[in-house]
């Protein structure tokens, strides 16, 4: 399988703390990966480096074998990666529909002219988007509240339509910052379906943080552990779960009698 | 049918209207009648229609505090100037051509060129500093407003302290309010398509906007450009009514009284702070009778309107020309 994005020894320091210690890491075309870890391991800034919220202080990370380390987070957006946001970041003030338009804004090519002398152009272009957007939320079930303000939307519904606007900026990774954090384990169960079902109909490549054990083993095809930083283990879900350092990482080590 | 009909229905009204308020008292129409000093509050009106609504897309539209609309105005109103005024003799032979549509064609080119300095100053103020946010951003505006000021006032070529007299009075009110449609459609428009969606994006949430692939500062700079390009206009529009400009008309209390209007109508609603614009320019005329309490009147209204809507007169309501099921 061809590697869609590709860590090699990517650290980050902020003044004395390596967040990200020289970290080798790859997401395959279409592959769905976990990336758990204890509080503070370095999950969520791995995502901001990937992301390019972060500049990575050594090591590279390539994005469809284009270096990306260096590139402003519109850019790299741009390349085919978008991501949620761990504590929700919707575009508040907007509708539903509005926050799934604003995303398409990355591929309109009618821009500041074309907003101002409203040709047929423009007019089609705005219809298709309008048109691609509603569908999205139909696909998601969240077309009925298309024009509802999105703060209305219930937690879970928040969280859909943050998966549904990095869609409509037609990703080939999708980046999930613990899409489960405050959710109940009916909810956690549907989402769970959800990201599978998103990872095949859009065929993407999927990453996923995610603190909840129940949620990673069961839909990742294979897990990376950080902690402190540092990958300790990388397989399969079955692999990890036997994994003596995860274990010890998660439950503290077991002291044995010399 | 749309937004660009309509706009073209505005600016001929806009044209219309001024046929009928011409101010020469020998016009038939009874409307004519109108009295200078009417005519002039209504022109004023529109001037500052311009400046609120352009200010708007800055702070309402785009979220960022900009305290510097008042610098922008006066590179409009100098610039504009300077080829009526100081340049105007040699400026009126060269457009010659244009047979007695000189005066009015000349009149159009100083608009422009007022505009399009300020623009430039605008792009040249915004590409620096709006990579600052909230306070910071609000001060370093400020200084720029300040520094633009202080730069026309030691500037003898324009008259310094002293300012510049003489500039022909050729705004009329259908000019400005012609002026006040083109910039409340250009504001509504950008703001209303997907393009614009990318100014709201960028005030909600940043970082957000960013990871859809907007890019803020392009977004931030654009938005500065346009509210400088209106700000030019209403300057060089003002300084063609009042005939006479000096830095002191310029300061930063100008620019406050911008933001009051802007925050006044709703931040992001065009519609709003178009009314504000007129109606505070009103008001200020209605408490001159209360002389030295007029600025304690003034501010009281805020104080009462912030407290009981602090989202401003129609904030969160009434964009231009928002679809059914447009924003909340």
């Amino acid at each position: 399988m061809n590697r869609l994005l590709e860590l090699e020894k990517v650290t980050v320091r902020f003044g004395g703390l390596v967040a990200v210690s020289e970290v080798d890491f790859h997401v395959a075309d279409g592959e769905l990966v976990g990336l758990i870890g204890p509080n503070g391991a370095g999950k969520t800034t791995l995502f901001n480096l990937i992301t390019g919220v972060y500049t990575p202080t050594s090591g590279s990370i390539r994005f469809l074998g284009q270096e990306v380390g260096h590139m402003s987070s519109s850019d790299i957006t741009g390349m085919g990666v978008a991501r949620t946001f761990q504590n929700i970041r919707l575009f508040s003030s907007l509708s539903v529909l509005d926050n799934v338009v604003a995303a398409f804004n990355l591929h309109l090519k009618s821009g500041f002219l074309g907003a101002l002398w409203r040709g047929n152009a423009f007019r089609s272009e705005e219809q298709s988007i309008r048109e691609e957007a509603v569908r999205l939320l139909e696909i998601f079930g969240l077309a009925e509240t298309a024009h509802a303000p999105c703060r209305s939307l219930s937690y879970g519904d928040q969280r859909r339509l943050e998966i549904v606007r990095a869609l409509a900026t037609r990703p080939r990774l999708l980046l999930l910052d613990e899409p489960a954090a405050g959710m109940n384990p009916t909810e956690k169960v549907e989402l769970m379906r959800l990201i599978q079902f998103t990872q095949e109909r859009f065929g993407l490549a999927v990453l996923l943080v995610e603190h909840d054990m129940k949620v990673v083993m069961g839909i990742c095809q294979r897990i990376a552990v950080l902690e402190y930083g540092r990958k300790i283990a990388e397989g399969t879900p079955a692999e990890i779960q036997r994994d003596k350092r995860v274990i010890a990482a998660y439950l503290g080590e077991e002291v044995t009698d010399a | 049918m749309g937004a660009r009909s309509g706009f073209l229905a505005a600016v001929l009204a806009a044209f219309v209207i001024s046929g009928l308020f011409t101010g020469h008292p020998e016009a038939a129409w009874p409307l004519a009648q109108l009295d200078d000093y009417l005519l002039n509050i209504l022109i004023l009106a529109g001037i500052n229609v311009v400046l609120a609504t352009s200010l708007n897309i800055v702070n309402g539209h785009t979220g960022q505090f900009s305290l510097g609309h008042a610098g922008f105005m006066a590179v409009g109103a100098y610039g504009s100037a300077a080829l009526t005024q100081i340049n105007g003799k040699a400026c009126l032979a060269a457009l010659s051509f244009l047979g007695p549509c000189a005066q009015g064609g000349l009149f159009v080119c100083a608009l422009l060129f007022g505009a399009a300095l300020a623009a430039l100053a605008g792009l040249a103020v915004g590409l620096p500093s709006l990579r600052l946010r909230g306070d910071y951003l609000a001060i370093v505006t400020l200084g720029f407003g300040e520094i633009i000021r202080v730069v026309f006032q030691n500037t003898e070529a324009v008259g310094g302290a002293r300012g510049l007299t003489g500039i022909p009075p050729q705004t009329t009110l259908g000019w400005t309010w012609a002026v006040a449609a083109l910039c409340i459609y250009c504001v509504s428009a950008l703001v209303n398509s997907t393009y614009g969606r990318g100014f709201l994006a960028v005030r909600d949430d940043e970082i957000a906007a960013e990871a859809m692939g907007i890019n803020p500062t392009r977004y931030k700079v654009t938005a500065f450009v346009v509210g400088a390009f209106f700000a030019g206009l209403a300057g060089a529009l003002y300084a063609h009514l009042i005939g006479y400009i000096s830095p002191e008309g310029f300061t930063f209390l100008k620019s406050v009284d911008v933001v009051v209007m802007v925050i006044l109508g709703g931040m992001g609603s065009t519609v709003g702070v178009a009314f504000a614009a007129v109606g505070l320019t009103v008001l200020n005329e209605l408490l001159r009778q209360a002389e030295q309490y007029r600025m304690v009147a003034f501010s009281l209204l805020l104080i009462v309107l912030m407290i009981t809507r602090p989202q401003g007169l129609l904030g969160g309501m009434g964009r231009f020309f928002s679809r059914k099921g447009g924003n909340p």
